[in-house]
């Protein structure tokens, strides 16, 4: 789409330069940890050594004696305020600080308040806590075995590990086309557990102000206002009252659904500041961030396809264990326990389908947030791309030509898909001919079949993903019942210039550019001229916050529907000054003009300057407007991507010679951004295909605890991503617009993995588990005969 | 804890502390001298988050204690602009969208700044190489490696 505003508006379709850039780029940033307020104490955190065991007593002596250390708060204390358990966002609950026993290695069991962070950190040495082992579960199938030792203890009259069932579909249709189909094929995958591990980690500087009640928490939050809410909800009988609470969440150094959850750190911080009256700051380091910050994934499933022989998908099935940890703490909408996993009918017109999910306790930390994911979309995706791949081969086709085969065409949208969602758009073969050619499909697999007679290994890998984004509709979409609309509200200066604020929070993504361009597309002020602001209670209109790519969706529609309004009494305002009827009027970007009168115009600046000097007689003053949009359906972005790997028989490596990205997002605000998004996406996609993974031994022992064995990729593994795009606008969305900031993570990893076992087809090879690592992928070297 | 007098140059000007044995350098600057530009991503010297120029070569500062310091000079991102004027790699990071949270950016910037001092038309692979102790979580790298491109274009002579 060629832009339709001036470089000088820099509307949608520019790539302008960032904004926010300026302040980041001089070190000027503002992040949790750079906030330093007169008097401030510093909490840190004993965490426990063991996955399960009973506290039999916590010494503080020892600590209460060094000099500077005030105060070790445990779970006992905030028994006193009745704050030691909280809610989760799912109904469940979850400790503070624990009375009785720890349910996973590195929970929280106390914190020391001190003058320093180094004094907080010898307090933290000095507490002596006395535990006695409990027998425990990590593995989500032996938990929920009969006679697995029972976790959550605290539940009254619970007497095993199962959290919750849930299925959708239609099972008895399903079972039927299985009966009937030509072909079937059955793949058991895993998702391990993965962190976000944002490079800044978690904190938060709590501040209750003793005399005027207030508390004011600047935090690391994706969602401030419904963490007010939250605050004012679990600590209301404590004397905390939402309109004395005021979350401030300042820059965020990455977020990618890690900082949606309340941990029990921020809840520890106030609760300390309640009682001792001063600023408490709290900032986990690496390992408390990986080790007890809710994780992501770990989905252990089951993916059947019925087809038929020409390759005509009939059926899916899935069946799933999800591994909650000791919690369900997962940051879900309110309805769906298990996300809006039920998307993995993918991007295939598959008629019946059927999935199923059960949900486990076990000693491990509770989660799961959305890395980077719209709510389970991920495993989804994983799920009906890989599985896709493993019919292909029993049936002996090329994977594009499957795809092709059963793609839902672009004349059947809106698609209603088999598990109950409307696809609003879509066009999946052109993404998919666009990647094959761009990236030279056929030329790639004679190669292949050429090195191949040489007993080297290339693959050649495809995703083909529909994603669902932008939650969401009210009727459906809650978070603890508030519904999940976004706002934003704006406000013209009588000079022409604007200040936007909005219910959601960037951690990167660039709203103060992106929302800019938004107003200026739809009023014609320069981008330039526009303030964003965010992320402020006190100032920032209500909203669930920036997860699941739901920003543009939800809170850009609400720009723009904000900024018709005020061009709507603008118009008003112009008929007025040039004496004409509204109807008489024309907008161009930036201005009114009269029909058939060009120069008889007004600019929008004129026109502000009027809503306050010389506005009609019985309008009134000013000019803003304020919009909550409650979007009419969800939005789903697509791609085709597809991924060249190399294997080394010697070493097991995988090597990523190309990985081309075709995306389609719908009409785009700012191109460059876009691009930035995609880029990422991708890497936190790369990163849990061939590195990223927590895992724990039989005594919960966590592996992967820290970045000397959490393997983030760094410039020398990640490979240059080539991106593309195909256009398909969101009908419902007022700019045409779906969100992008997810659609790579979760296309990436199937395509690698496709990749991977198409290089080893031949060998017979159908799976292999993510993450691919050397070892892994040398063993089955060995085991085939090929390893060198 | 024993105490111990050091003198730092930071960014051209010098200053005086009194400090522990035990504190690192990272919180010298962010604490002790409130110079906030420098972050901290980890504790196992991996991210690179921290990054400082040291005698002009680039440094971990969380891995380095205030008092290896003495009498040595640093360079953090709130020295990288002169006299109002971004340093090249500060205006190729902007330019070419190499940040997205700017956590990591500082570091970043700084080590790519030690690179092109030493080698001012490094490869892409020598790029890599180079930032390989930095990590991004948001950007991927290709816009890293593209701001670095950039400022090296801008830094040479004969670009003027
Ligand atoms: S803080 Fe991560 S390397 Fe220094
Ligand atoms: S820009 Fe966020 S970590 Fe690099």
């Amino acid at each position: 789409m060629e832009p339709r505003t001036s470089a000088a508006i820099c509307g949608m379709g520019h790539s302008m330069k960032r904004k926010e850039d300026p302040r980041f780029i001089r070190g000027q940033g503002h992040y949790v940890d750079d906030i330093k307020l007169p008097g401030m104490l510093h909490m840190d955190i004993v965490r426990s050594p063991y996955a399960h065991a009973k506290i039999l007593a916590i010494h503080t002596e020892k600590a209460l004696a060094i000099p500077g250390v005030l105060a070790v708060i445990t779970g006992e204390t905030l028994k006193g305020f009745n704050l030691h358990w909280m809610p989760t966002l799912m109904s469940d609950t979850q400790m503070v600080l624990p009375v009785e026993k720890v349910m996973y290695q590195a929970q929280e069991v106390a914190a020391v308040i001190a003058t320093d962070r180094y004094i907080a950190a010898d307090g933290v040495e000095a507490v002596e806590v006395e535990y006695e082992p409990l027998p425990v579960v990590v593995d989500p199938k032996k938990a929920l075995e009969p006679g697995a030792p029972v976790l959550r203890t605290d539940k009254a009259g619970k007497t095993d590990n199962h959290i919750w069932h849930w299925e959708t579909g239609d099972r008895a249709a399903t079972e039927r086309a299985f009966a009937e189909a030509d072909v079937t094929v059955k793949q058991d995958m895993y998702i391990p557990r993965i962190h976000v591990a944002s490079i800044e980690t978690c904190g938060c500087v709590a501040d209750f102000n003793k005399t005027d009640t207030h508390l004011t928490v600047y935090m690391t939050t994706q969602a401030p206002h419904a963490i007010r809410t939250v605050f004012a909800l679990v600590a209301g009988h404590v004397g905390l009252s939402e309109e004395k609470i005021r979350v401030i969440s300042p820059d965020l150094g990455g977020g990618f659904g890690g900082k949606v959850p309340v941990y029990p750190g921020y809840v520890i911080a106030v609760a300390a500041s309640v009682v001792i009256g001063k600023p408490i700051k709290w900032v986990e380091d690496r390992m408390e961030n990986l080790q007890a910050d809710s994780f992501a994934r770990d989905y252990h499933m089951t993916a059947e396809l019925a087809a038929k022989k020409d390759g005509t998908m009939t059926a899916l099935r899935i069946k799933t264990l999800a591994d909650h940890g000791y919690a369900d703490a997962a940051a879900n909408p309110s309805k769906f326990p298990a996300g809006l996993f039920s998307i993995c009918t993918g991007s295939y017109d598959i008629k019946t389908a059927f999935t199923e999910m059960d949900a486990a306790y076990t000693n491990k930390p509770p989660g799961g947030v959305a890395y980077r994911c719209s709510f389970r979309v991920t495993e989804a995706v994983h799920a009906i791309e890989r599985v896709t791949d493993v019919l292909a081969a029993e049936l002996k086709m090329d994977p594009a030509e499957l795809r092709f085969k059963n793609f839902i065409q672009a004349d059947k949208f809106p698609y209603k898909s088999a598990l109950g969602w409307e696809y609003d758009s879509g066009n999946y073969k052109a993404a998919l001919e666009k990647a094959m050619e761009r990236i030279g499909y056929a030329e790639l697999r004679r190669e292949q079949a050429e090195k191949r007679a040489k007993g080297e290994l290339m693959g050649i890998g495809i995703c083909s993903f529909t994603e669902i984004v932008g939650a969401g509709p009210s009727k459906d979409f809650d978070i603890l019942g508030i519904k999940m609309f976004d706002s934003a509200e704006i406000r013209i200066h009588p000079t022409g210039k604007a200040i936007a604020r909005f219910g959601t929070k960037s951690q990167g993504q660039g709203h103060e550019t992106t929302y800019a361009q938004i107003v200026a597309e739809e009023l014609g002020i320069p981008a330039a001229h526009i303030q964003v602001e965010e992320g402020d209670t006190d100032t920032a209109p209500y909203g669930l916050g920036t997860y699941a790519s739901r920003s543009t969706p939800t809170a850009g529609a609400a720009a723009a529907v904000a900024a018709r309004k005020i061009r709507d009494k603008a118009k008003k305002i112009a008929a007025y000054l040039l004496e004409v009827s509204e109807d008489d009027l024309e907008w161009e970007p930036g201005k009114f003009s009269v029909k058939g009168a060009p120069q008889k115009s007004k600019t929008i600046q004129e026109l502000a300057f009027a809503a306050y000097t010389n506005h009609p007689p019985g309008m009134e003053a000013g000019l803003e407007a304020v919009d909550y949009y409650d979007p009419p359906n969800l939005t789903f972005p697509f791609g085709s991507y597809i991924c060249v790997v190399d294997i080394d028989r010697g070493t097991g490596e995988v090597k990523v010679r190309r990985f081309l990205a075709i995306d389609d997002c719908g009409n785009i605000i700012n191109p460059m951004i876009v691009d930035g998004q995609i880029h990422g996406g991708l890497s936190m996609g790369l990163a849990p295909a061939l590195f990223e993974e927590i895992s724990y031994d039989e005594s919960g022992n966590i592996s992967g605890g820290s970045f000397m064995d959490y393997l983030v990729p760094t410039a020398m593994e990640t490979p240059n991503w080539e991106t593309g795009k195909t256009v398909t606008p969101c009908p419902h969305h007022p700019l045409g617009a779906k969100g992008v900031g997810e659609s790579a993570t979760v296309g990436a990893p199937p395509a690698i993995v496709n990749a991977v076992v198409d290089a080893l087809s031949h060998l017979g090879v159908r799976h292999i588990e993510i993450p691919m690592t050397p070892e892994k992928v040398w063993n089955i070297l060995r085991e085939k005969g090929v390893a060198e | 804890m024993a105490q111990h007098q050091i003198q730092v140059k930071v960014n051209g000007t010098d200053h005086k502390a009194e400090v522990e044995s035990r504190l690192l350098l990272v919180h010298l600057l962010r604490e002790t001298l409130s110079m906030t530009g420098t972050h901290i991503g980890c504790d196992t010297t991996h991210c690179g988050a921290c990054t400082v120029l040291l005698d002009g070569v680039p440094v971990k500062s969380c891995t380095v204690l205030a008092v290896q310091a003495d009498g040595r000079e640093v360079t953090t991102v709130e020295g990288l602009e002169k006299d109002g004027k971004l340093h090249a790699i500060q205006d190729g990071f902007w330019q070419e969208h190499g940040l997205q949270c700017g956590f990591c950016t500082p570091g970043m910037m700084l080590t790519s700044a030690a690179l092109l001092a030493n080698n001012p038309d490094p490869s892409e692979a020598q790029i890599r190489q180079a930032i390989s102790g930095n990590l991004c979580r948001c950007t991927g790298y290709v816009n890293i490696i593209k701001s670095v491109q950039y400022a090296a274009a801008k830094l040479r002579p004969e670009a003027g």
